[in-house]
């Protein structure tokens, strides 16, 4: 009986993550969230909405939190693939539900999400330029042709799970993650995903700006 | 003004540095922290001898191409600088990697162990937010 294990990095987001991990049980009952630091009651509604609540003692990014829920679902044997998830509900469950069934049909080691393969998605111009251009350097680095390099919603094989690691603790990670991928020669798809940007995701966003320090720490790891 | 051959010099000598910086004395290890000491006691017995003999810097400054003994300090002192910058970042990433896993043990040991038999868990009846919550909202 294969098992999903539902990853979500959580800082900061008590007013929605019960909505989100109450939505994301309906069709995967194992969520794993990692708590990392918030001062508010974001640990609390997720534990109140049923998920496994791990608690950072400090805030060390989402990166670090990634690993940590890794690490917690390597330690069940009957996790058979995790799917990392965003707390801010901007991705669709339905999506998360047609990457598993995409991994397991195919066989595949890893689906990444993608926000530009189908027109549902609206970016705004400049957001769509940086994450083009982190596609670009990713495809350089990496090899691999993605069209969208830091798309939170992925499907990962247990086995490429035990494989990689993340040492990135902030935002480089997405492109660490897909540099590791193409590293192991992993089979990997893209599949379409539909992102909302809802005004609460907006506003707790990552500024674009922060590309630059995504880049510097690429650079000088 | 500096003859051009000798600019060029000075950039790769100044770039070679750098880099031995970043290379050589990266990371911990007891050897690399004697090498750093080392140059550290150099370092200061030459900038005592320099203020007893101002003359010997602008010599040695002469010596490789450049006017005065102050750019020759001003020279070294950038290059430290960058040198000290980069060791610092790197030791900075060491510690941090050691913090990570230090919280990733203590948040792993927090958790309830998953069971490859359980059932799912299932969500606590409590549907109404708690108003102590909403206090510590507005607050």
């Amino acid at each position: 009986m294969p098992r999903t294990w539902v990853v979500i990095p959580l800082f900061n987001e008590g007013s929605v993550i019960r909505d989100v991990v109450t939505e994301v049980r309906r069709t995967f009952p194992h969520v794993v969230c990692i708590d990392d630091g918030s001062s508010d009651d974001s640990a609390a509604e997720a534990e109140a909405a049923g998920a496994v609540v791990l608690r950072h003692p400090i805030n060390l990014g989402q990166g670090a939190a990634l690993q940590t829920g890794f690490d917690y679902a390597l330690s069940d044997p009957a996790m058979t693939e995790v799917v990392t998830f965003d707390a801010d509900g901007q991705h669709q469950v339905a999506d998360a539900a047609g990457m598993v069934e995409k991994l397991r049909a195919e066989g595949l080691d890893v689906v990444i999400g993608s926000r530009f393969l189908d027109e549902r998605t609206e970016v705004a111009r400049l957001r769509r330029m940086v994450l083009k251009t982190a596609a670009l350097y990713t495809r350089w680095t990496s090899g691999m042709a993605l069209t969208d390099a830091h798309n939170g919603l992925r499907v990962i094989d247990r086995g490429l799970l035990s494989k990689v690691r993340i040492t990135q603790n902030r935002m480089a990670h997405a492109s660490e993650l897909v540099d590791k991928i193409g590293a192991l020669q992993a089979k990997w798809a893209e599949y379409p995903t539909h992102i909302i940007y809802s005004d609460y995701s907006k506003a707790k966003g990552q500024s674009l700006l922060n590309s630059v320090n995504i880049l510097f720490e690429l650079i000088f790891r | 003004m500096i003859p051009v051959p000798i600019l060029v010099f000075q950039i790769a000598a100044v770039v070679a540095v750098i880099v031995i910086a970043f290379f050589v004395l990266r990371g911990g290890g007891a050897r690399h922290q004697a090498i750093r000491r080392i140059l550290l006691v150099l370092f200061v017995i030459g900038a005592a001898i320099s203020v007893f003999f101002p003359n010997l810097l602008t010599w040695l400054a002469n010596l490789v191409g450049i006017g005065r003994g102050t750019d020759l300090l001003l020279y070294i002192l950038v290059i430290a600088f960058l040198g000290f910058a980069a060791t610092t970042y790197r030791r900075s990433r060491q510690l941090e990697d050691q913090i990570t896993e230090l919280a990733r043990r203590i948040a792993l040991l927090g958790g309830e162990q998953p069971l490859a038999d359980s059932p799912a868990k299932q969500p606590a009846k409590s549907p109404a937010k708690s108003p102590a919550k909403a206090r510590k909202r507005t607050g």
